[in-house]
């Protein structure tokens, strides 16, 4: 900075050349945030215009693989003409029904277990052992034994879908529950709450944030679990098509049934996301959320 | 709930009016932990003390010497080893009603609203909500934070917490306030002017104060009477009057008086002996 900049207060005077430095990290903002989409959109031609390219040349094979333009054929044909088994809207609504069932009763058990366990040692002492053996069990193929017993209804898809939601929320809520401020506890006490009142302020409370964060991967695996167990054996749904498909070739409506379900998940995450925002808006922003110029 | 007016109840049939039921006596107190290794480790030993009702009274001593296990003991957190604690004049077994608590951490809930804190005193001993909240701000008020209810713990500055921290811990109408270091990560100016504040809602309610701390001249600026530990294991060394006149008036100016200084002194003989002695406890073990 020269000394003609300054005025006769001694103030550092912009000169007429030189930019507002808010207006300038403003730009280089907007500039940066081009750079972000020139890059994803080329992520997106090189990967489905090589496979695209790559098919149509026959270096791979779209007999097995598939090709971009069938993918969006198959899902034109899919919503326009239908499937086997219903309109695809009927097969959609089938799957999220016992996605969602599955994704509340596993979300709902896991929680009270967590909390329950986490908040008893006793408890937790008891049935450790027995939980871990269970986690470690390939729980995918309990969807055999539910088709079995409960036959081909969407209730042992649910169940399916509840077991593998369950783990993940329930180690997430016992860790949460775990990691409440002892303070606070000593606190609540002193002021003369009881053990439910205890339960409720804080411990409840505090976990809620390890709760949540735990939703998002739940979600997948409620997802996971319609779908492998719709595969074991259904009258209907998404998963139903996948296996068919499969059994007459025709992988583009496989991929056709993947981007409608990504599509899916990601109207949930982004539910999910609001339900996050509206139960945590105690907490301070995060330090990314906040732009640095 | 019936109970309308959301003081502490009396502790029961049979005790003495309201002065004294703020009294505590700590009778040969002592306290030992295991260690994870399996060792018996004595925090304190044979701690005897005695605070009048209505008295403000420090307890100074080396990091580590039992400070605030002393006070766990008398809050019915923890239960003691040894000897036992009578406030009022019942013995205490588990949580002792009418007491407060304010810690060095500021101990608020993060996920609730500056008024959603102060009010859960009174909440949790049954008050009505719409009672509670009216008893809540009228504290926030008196503690300067009116036009803040809204807010979270996070968006408060460290003094503006410690204030809602004092509001929360005051407004049940302790007959019994522990401080653990309440005011320890605090800067100092902002130190002073929390000090003053507390000293003139501390003339209003009158609770008997057992204060923790490190900082002498915290000590004896606050109290009346400054009791000096032993470093580990913990035990009551000596016990000084301060006989400063109340009220005290301007906490920055306290600290130039004559007296001050030679009660400063004094103390200060006392505890440099202790403090010496942990620091070596502590490079030994280091």
């Amino acid at each position: 900075m020269s000394t003609a900049n300054v005025n006769v207060n001694g103030y550092y005077v912009i000169p007429p050349d030189e930019v507002d430095p808010a207006v300038s990290a403003r730009r280089a903002k907007s500039r940066r945030n081009l750079w972000i989409w020139v890059g994803r959109a080329a992520v997106f031609v090189v990967v489905f215009g090589g496979w695209q390219w790559f098919t149509a040349v026959g270096w791979v094979d779209k007999f097995f693989f598939g090709q971009p333009t069938g993918i969006v054929d198959s899902i034109v044909h899919l919503f326009t003409v239908g499937t086997a088994f219903g309109t695809i809207w009927e097969n959609l609504w089938i799957t999220v029904q016992e996605a969602f069932l599955g994704f509340l009763l596993g979300t709902v058990t896991g929680v009270i277990f967590g909390i329950l366990l986490g908040s008893n040692r006793y408890l937790a002492s008891v049935f450790s052992p027995y939980i871990k053996i269970l986690n470690s069990v390939p729980r995918i193929v309990l969807g055999s034994i539910f088709f079995v017993a409960f036959g081909f209804g969407i209730f042992p898809k649910i169940l399916l879908a509840a077991v593998l939601v369950f783990f993940v929320v329930f180690f997430n809520a016992f860790q949460g529950v775990r990691e409440v401020d002892q303070n606070l506890i000593a606190n609540v006490r002193v002021l003369g709450a009881s053990p439910l009142q205890v339960a409720r302020h804080v411990t409840i409370p505090s976990a809620m944030s390890w709760i949540i964060a735990s939703l998002h991967t739940a979600f997948g695996f409620a997802i996971i679990g319609a779908l492998v167990a719709e595969i074991l054996g259904a009258t209907r749904g998404i998963g139903l098509i996948i296996s068919h498909a499969q059994g007459s070739f025709d992988p583009d409506t496989v991929f056709a049934c993947m981007v409608i379900v990504a599509v899916f998940t990601l109207v949930a995450e982004y539910l999910i996301t609001l339900l996050e925002h509206v139960l945590l808006k105690w907490r301070p922003p995060s330090r990314s959320d906040a732009q640095a110029i | 709930m019936g109970t309308a007016i959301p003081t502490p109840q009396p502790p029961g049939p049979g005790t003495d009016g309201p002065e004294d039921a703020a009294r505590i006596d700590i009778v040969d107190l002592t306290k030992r932990y295991l260690t994870p290794k399996g060792e018996t480790f004595t925090a304190i030993r044979d701690v005897s003390l005695s605070v009048e009702p209505g008295q403000f009274c420090a307890i100074v001593g080396p990091t580590g010497c039992g400070k605030s296990t002393t006070l766990a003991q008398v809050s019915g957190l923890e239960h003691p080893s040894g000897g036992y604690v009578t406030v009022g004049s019942q013995r205490v077994n588990g949580i002792t009603p009418g007491v407060s608590y304010m810690f060095q951490a500021d101990s608020l809930f993060p996920w609730k609203t500056v008024l959603g804190n102060v009010m859960m005193g009174p909440i949790l001993l049954g008050t009505p909500k719409l009672q509670a909240t009216v008893l809540a701000r009228d504290w926030l008020r008196r503690v300067g934070l009116s036009g803040f209810e809204d807010r979270y713990p996070h968006q408060l500055s460290g003094g503006m917490r410690k204030r809602v921290s004092m509001a929360a811990a005051l407004i049940n109408r302790p007959r019994i306030l522990l401080m653990d270091e309440p005011f320890g990560a605090l800067d100092v100016q902002t130190k002073a002017i929390m000090q003053g504040e507390l000293l003139q809602l501390w003339e209003e309610l009158r609770p008997s104060v057992l204060f923790i701390t490190h900082d002498l001249d915290e000590a004896v600026i606050l109290s009346d009477r400054v009791v000096i530990m032993t470093s580990s294991p913990g035990t009551v060394k000596n016990i000084f009057d301060i006989d400063l006149p109340r009220p005290r008036g301007d906490v920055q100016a306290i600290r130039h008086e004559e007296r001050f200084l030679e009660l400063q002194g004094q103390i200060w003989e006392s505890l440099k002996e202790e403090v010496t002695r942990a620091y070596a406890q502590t490079a030994g073990a280091a």
